[in-house]
């Protein structure tokens, strides 16, 4: 079938204000859209950019805003996009370097400000004990590929650029509840402030943007609850 | 620009990232990648990292090799499989300290599960070894360790593109890399480098490899003189969702899942009697295309089944959540009610650049290369042999990307700084400019289409003579056409069209390597099945094969197998 894509187009090298391109491709109803944006780049514009790796919603490349939504292109088929123009824009809140590529680096900046691993004094001669509950208190949050799909969904990321950001949250989230983990209150502490948790208001936009179905805003309310319990 | 790192690393996979926290303490390192460091195909790995840990039931580090040997069809040499098994358990305590959130056991210890070709007592049945995280093992093992590395600094140049490698007078001595963002080729000086950019699966039309899996590292060693082992053995994982490509992990099977043919039939029963479903990968497939050609594919069609519906929705949902995702998201099929069509799909390299047990790149004579050190899915040990075990792949790269990082550390108490070669960027810019200047041509799409269905059809689970000439002379007119190769972009930011190209050049190199590799080899072994050959010939055949460009042209050669333990048997299962 006939696919037609609008696709956001920026380069700053030459250009002084985005524009959009139009494309037709010929499509199965069960290819996925990044097979298409593939298509239109090797077959008739080569100059077209994003970015992709896995193509099947484990590598986190893909994140951009398809028809208003922020989706991974390769977990989006055809066959539920038939029928009207597909629109395609970079994810929101970050900079455009060219076409659908952002620039990612303060989002990865500040997932590294959560301290996103493991601290733990000691090591046992095997493994640390967990027990099966224990550990599926993380079960959900292990599931993220650092997409920036809800950053770029989030109404509030959008407008304050200071909140550190549903992903990162979920970041701090799987040390914060890992059992393992010493450093919960300091983890905890860190994120008790206004533009940490307290930024979010339940907009749930995250959630639904999330590909991996992480219960994002869940997650969230979950730490504040912890931090009123354990810092109050 | 040129930088300059006593250490660089190329690749930030788990075998990349590994040697990386070896070495950091001491040296400056830098790695770079193609993509963030979390996007790399470690992550999409699924089901397991293999350790006789024993915590489900009693198992050895013995076994453990001897499942290694075996299913590697006796080409594994043996000195690297015992390493791989010795050091297991360890390795994954190691990884479980570092945070890796493994799935439990009710006693609380690091649970595991069933793997193809992993048996108890040397092969009697199947055995749980396969230490799991869902179906999410790569993804939490990536995240940990690329934590760990900006925990520890560890400056990381990412969406820098590996394009040449500078080699004088027989030693490393740097590497060119390609920076997406400005599109600046810059030059890496340093003392050692350690390539570890994974495997190669685009060579092939499907395959559960990403777009990045274009095994530069691999091409541009083989490209700078360096000889390639054992390219040949390529693997078809069994079970990739039909016309994707897309794995389902053989977790899936080692759950309990089955395959079974259009009349229903469990069809492993017939060709590994003991362990069924869960026979290593090489015979999975070749039993699939066996079904396939009988007509007793789904509907007489192209594919079979894989049954998880009596596995129940709890046990799905707990440790296949992820595969189950994909069978919905791509095919519509809900895994607890109705099976998933699957066919063999390109999976894994178990040739490439030789290496010793540390690292150490091997050149022609068999000695080490001075300051090149491989790891990972590029390299070659072997420990893999001719077939991979499942579960062994992602310990190969804890194992041996910590040796490689070990060695470096140890060599680099010695090592000097190399010389940097005259204008060290000049062959890349002429390449690059050449593609970027041209105006007429063909582009690369075409191309690189016609390769990788050339190789699917020639060069998949069987193989014959006839099939593989007709291979290499379509492969050499695709090369001619690939001077000609156009792009559309002539600009410098995140110019991903003439990446494309140059890394077409890579897989073009590779499948040259592929192709000459197995016909040259007339016997069956492995992931290699010879139609005109079906039979293991152990009397003339049980070497490793060497494949290497010279100025004379490409030459094969052969070195023989390590065996210290297991003397090769017949492979039945
Ligand atoms: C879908 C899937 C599931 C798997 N599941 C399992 C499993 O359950 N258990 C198991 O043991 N094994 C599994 N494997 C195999 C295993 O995951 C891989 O063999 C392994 O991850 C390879 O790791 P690596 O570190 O060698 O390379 P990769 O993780 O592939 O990393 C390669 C790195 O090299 C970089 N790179 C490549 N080319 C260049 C270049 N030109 N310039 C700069 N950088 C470059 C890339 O950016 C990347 O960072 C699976 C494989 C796949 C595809
Ligand atoms: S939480 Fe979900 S949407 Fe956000 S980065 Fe992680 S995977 Fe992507
Ligand atoms: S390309 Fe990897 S998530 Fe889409």
């Amino acid at each position: 079938m006939e696919m037609n894509f609008k696709i956001f187009r920026f380069d700053s090298e030459k250009d002084k204000e985005p524009y959009y391109s139009h494309y037709t491709v010929d499509a199965e109803p069960w290819e996925r859209l990044l097979d298409c944006l593939n298509r239109i780049k090797w077959e008739q514009d080569g100059t077209l950019a994003f970015r992709m790796s896995c193509a099947h919603g484990v590598c986190g490349s893909d994140a951009m805003k398809i028809n208003g939504r922020c989706a991974l292109a390769c977990q989006k088929l055809v066959k539920d996009y038939q029928g009207s123009e597909v629109v395609l824009e970079p994810l929101p809140t970050f900079k455009v370097l060219k076409d659908l590529i952002v620039d990612l680096t303060p989002f990865f900046e500040r997932v590294e400000w959560v301290r996103p691993y493991l601290i733990a004094a000691g090591f046992p001669e095997k493994e640390r004990l967990q027990s099966p509950e224990e550990r599926k208190k993380v079960d959900e949050v292990i599931r993220c590929i650092l997409c920036a799909s809800c950053v770029g969904a989030c109404p509030v990321s959008n407008e304050n650029d200071k909140y550190i950001g549903p992903a990162q949250i979920v970041q701090a989230f799987r040390r914060i509840f890992d059992s393992r983990d010493q450093e919960k209150t300091e983890r905890l502490k860190q994120l008790d402030y206004p533009d940490g948790v307290w930024a979010c208001v339940n907009y749930f936009e995250c959630t639904r943007a999330c590909p991996k179905e992480i219960p994002v805003t869940k997650s969230i309310n979950k730490i504040k609850r912890e931090i009123e319990k354990l810092l109050r | 620009m040129i930088f300059k790192h006593d250490v660089v690393i190329v690749g930030t996979g788990l075998a990349g990232l590994r040697a990386a926290l070896e070495v950091a303490d001491e040296y400056d390192v830098a790695v770079i990648s193609k993509v963030y460091p979390t996007r790399s195909h470690s992550g999409a790995a699924q089901g397991g990292i293999g350790a006789s840990l024993g915590n489900e039931e009693p198992d050895s580090w013995e076994w453990h090799m001897y499942d290694t040997v075996k299913g590697g069809d006796y080409l594994t040499d043996q000195d690297a499989a015992e390493t791989l098994a010795k050091d297991a358990p360890r390795a994954i305590y190691e990884l479980e300290h570092m945070g890796v959130p493994f799935n439990r056991t009710d006693e609380g210890k690091i649970a595991q599960r069933a793997f193809g070709g992993h048996t108890r007592d040397f092969g009697a049945a199947p055995i749980k070894r396969a230490c799991y995280a869902a179906d999410r093992t790569g993804r939490v093992i990536l995240d940990t360790l690329s934590s760990e590395a900006s925990r520890r600094g560890i400056r990381v140049y990412s969406e820098f593109n590996l394009v040449d490698l500078l080699m004088d007078k027989g030693r490393a001595v740097g590497l060119a890399a390609y920076e997406l963002a400005t599109g600046e080729v810059h030059v890496f000086h340093a003392r050692a480098i350690l390539l570890a950019t994974g495997g190669f699966g685009k060579v092939y039309k499907t395959t559960s490899n990403c777009f990045a899996n274009t095994g530069d590292g691999v091409y541009l060693a083989y490209r700078a003189g360096i000889p390639l082992q054992d390219m040949e053995f390529v693997q078809f994982h069994p079970t990739g969702i039909y016309g994707l490509g897309v794995l389902i992990s053989e977790a899936a099977r080692g759950e309990g899942g089955v395959l079974r043919n259009r009349e229903g039939r469990r069809f492993m029963e017939d060709y590994a009697p003991t362990i069924k479903d869960l026979a290593p990968r090489d015979m999975v497939s070749r039993a699939i295309i066996t079904e396939i050609r009988g007509k007793r594919g789904i509907d007489g069609r192209d594919f079979v089944n894989l049954d998880l519906t009596h596995l129940g929705k709890q046990k799905i949902e707990e440790r296949l959540s992820d595969i189950s995702s994909f069978a919905k998201i791509y095919v519509g099929v809900d895994t607890s009610t109705d099976p998933i069509p699957v066919s063999p799909t390109c999976h894994y390299m178990m040739g490439g650049i030789p290496t010793d047990v540390d690292g150490k790149v091997l050149d022609m004579n068999n000695t080490a290369i001075h300051g090149l050190y491989a790891a990972g899915e590029c390299a070659c040990i072997s420990v893999h042999g001719a077939n991979r075990l499942g579960c062994n792949s992602l310990l190969d790269l804890v194992v041996f990307g910590r040796r490689a990082g070990k060695m470096i550390r140890l060599d680099l108490e010695q090592a000097d700084w190399p010389d940097l070669i005259v204008n060290p960027e000049v062959k890349s810019l002429i390449k690059l400019k050449g593609i970027l200047n041209r105006n007429a041509g063909e582009k690369a799409v075409h191309i690189r289409n016609a390769l990788q269905t050339l190789m699917t059809k020639n060069c998949s689970v069987f193989r014959d003579e006839k099939g593989l000439r007709r291979a290499l002379d379509e492969l050499s007119t695709l090369k001619a056409r690939y001077e000609n190769v156009v792009i559309d972009d002539r600009g410098k930011a995140f110019n991903t069209d003439i990446m494309e190209a140059a890394e077409l050049e890579s897989l073009l190199g590779l499948a040259e390597a592929i192709l000459v590799s197995a016909l040259a080899r007339k016997e069956s072994r492995g992931a290699h099945f010879r139609e005109d050959y079906p039979e293991r010939d152990d009397a003339n055949w049980l070497k490793h094969t060497l494949i290497q460009r010279t100025d004379e042209g490409r030459r094969v050669f052969y070195k023989p197998v390590n065996i210290t333990r297991f003397e090769p048997k017949a492979r039945t299962y």
